[in-house]
């Protein structure tokens, strides 16, 4: 059996931990297990290093043309580094990222701090979604002036999150 | 502020007071957060580096809290000097590596320091003595959020704060706390329970973080995750196991005290002899020596009086604190050792003979239970 890290040698190294529940193999050789500090298995954490193996091989989920417009990085490069370039090639490798993320974290969305400058933004688009049920339900019941009221309530209320 | 000026002082987490500080050396929140579509350092030209460090650079010294600070571009400073930062724990291992482009800012207590340009455009972090994460992260939440009217950080609305790493995206948090745990080490029991912590879903590492040894009995205990989560719930969980693990410490103590008193006691008169009386030492053997005396003081058997010096000697015995003042420019590993003995033996002649007769437990003994 190859080890995982350098594809080279033949491994002798044998690791597999349990961390909440899911189960996690690394295959690795003499020297790698020696650079990777793998001398004790139970302080050693085996996310850290199947970041740069497991997390290639999900990422290739994404077609392989596909480069980032920001920062110009390909898979190919995640696989070397197993870093992003950019803020951007979070969109942009979704599709490979998303089924990644879902294995190495407790959920797929943030539920921490938001920035004050997006709290303003979900605000504004949170008014605005009741603001257009209201003005659809308006429009049914034939509330016409009320309609008219909610259209300029949603124009500003567009305008504020536009500047 | 210069390099001499702030190393001549100790950090405020080394000589302070905190929560647990028997046990909890010290807690650490760190945050990463990058500018909104610019590569992230590893990916970055020399000029793009540049021109994030300096923004970033200009806008963390305009903090309040960086008001008396030290500044420093990556490749101003010489290798000792940047392992004087790692030994600190002010700069990581990583980071000392890097060279033009990098920057680090901190403040003069040296509670608060800033990478710039590490695996991330900044990895800022809060560090304080005892078990105080929750005000360790509302110190570095306040920074994050000053720093927020100045640049703007990569972020969306479904994975949160946009890092380098994957495994560090949602809150951009490592929270962690650095636990001396010489009664379960002694005890045998230190593997039980670092499996136990790994299992839910908490990491425990060596003295400098990922992938290094764990030596003087020191250990770090970290979050794992980082999405899916807030902060808060993260520091939650995190307390709740490192005040497990504590009365677990606290009970192997008692136990040992109460069962194997001979073998405690022949621990710590040996580690003090040792230390008095060596000419030559290793960084690893002085550091799981000077652990012993560390539990001696817990237990009363040396006076309380030395808790700072033989605390300040877990930093002062590294590689590149014992170099920093000698004279010469670089010295040999022989040279080293002599040198560390000669500061150990200086130190502790004088903290007084351990007196056994004096030894008690910190809290009651709860060893019904076991």
């Amino acid at each position: 059996m190859q080890c995982d890290v350098c594809q080279s040698k033949e491994a002798t190294v044998f690791l597999t931990q349990i961390v909440d529940g899911k189960m996690q193999k690394v295959n690795l050789c003499e020297n790698c297990s020696k650079e990777k500090g793998v001398n004790d298995p139970t302080g050693f954490a085996l996310t850290d290093l199947l970041l740069g193996l497991g997390a290639s091989q999900e990422i290739e989920k994404s077609p392989s043309s596909v480069k980032c417009p920001i920062c110009g990085f390909t898979q190919a490069d995640f696989k070397k580094t197993g870093r992003l370039g950019c803020s951007n090639c979070y969109m942009v490798f979704t599709d490979g990222i998303g089924p990644m993320l879902k294995n190495m974290h407790k959920g797929t969305q943030h539920t921490g701090k938001t920035p004050a400058a997006f709290h303003k933004i979900r605000e504004h688009s949170e008014k605005i979604k009741t603001l257009q049920e209201n003005l659809t339900k308006a429009i049914e019941a034939e509330e016409f002036e009320l309609a008219a009221n909610l259209r300029d309530e949603i124009r500003q209320a567009e305008a504020a999150l536009a500047s | 502020m210069k390099f001499s000026r702030i190393i001549a002082n100790s950090g405020e987490w080394l000589s302070g007071d905190g929560p647990n500080r028997h046990i909890v050396v010290s807690s650490r929140v760190r945050l990463a957060r990058n500018l909104r579509d610019k590569p992230f350092p590893g990916w970055a030209k020399k000029s793009e580096r540049l021109e994030v460090m300096n923004s970033v650079k200009q806008a963390v010294e305009c903090l309040p809290e960086m008001d008396e600070s030290y500044s420093e571009n990556l490749e101003a400073l010489s290798p000792l000097e940047k392992q004087v930062l790692v030994e600190r724990h002010l700069i990581s291992r990583e980071h000392a590596a890097k060279g033009v482009g990098s920057a680090v800012v901190m403040n003069a207590p040296q509670s608060l320091s800033v990478m710039i340009n590490e695996e991330d455009h900044l990895r800022m972090q809060a560090i304080r003595c005892g078990l105080q994460l929750d005000n360790v992260f509302k110190m570095i939440d306040r920074v994050d959020t000053e720093l927020e009217s100045s640049l703007e950080f990569a972020y969306s609305a479904e994975l949160g704060y946009l890092t380098a790493c994957p495994s560090n995206v949602g809150t951009g948090m490592r929270a962690s706390a650095m636990l001396h745990l010489p009664g379960l080490v002694m005890s045998d029991q230190i593997n039980k329970i670092i499996n136990s912590v790994n299992k839910i879903g908490l990491a425990v590492r060596g003295l400098h973080g990922e992938g290094t040894e764990a030596m003087g009995n020191l250990f770090q205990v970290s979050n794992q995750t980082t999405l899916g989560e807030a902060e808060e719930e993260i520091i939650g969980r995190l307390n709740r196991v490192i005040e497990q693990v504590i009365e677990h410490e606290q009970n192997a103590r008692a136990l040992l005290a109460q069962r194997k008193a001979i073998t405690l006691h022949d621990q710590i008169g040996r580690a003090y002899g040792l230390l008095c009386h060596s000419y030559s030492i290793s960084s690893k053997e002085a550091l799981n020596l000077l652990s012993i005396i560390k539990l001696g003081i817990d237990l009363a058997v040396f006076p309380d009086a030395h808790r700072f010096p033989v605390d300040e000697l877990f930093i002062e015995t590294q590689p590149a604190h014992l170099q920093k003042d000698a004279q010469v420019v670089k010295m040999s590993s022989e040279e080293r050792d002599a040198l560390r003995a000669t500061l150990i033996r200086a130190k502790l002649s004088q903290v007084p003979q351990p007196d056994i007769a004096r030894l008690r437990l910190a809290t009651p003994a709860t060893t019904e239970n076991q």
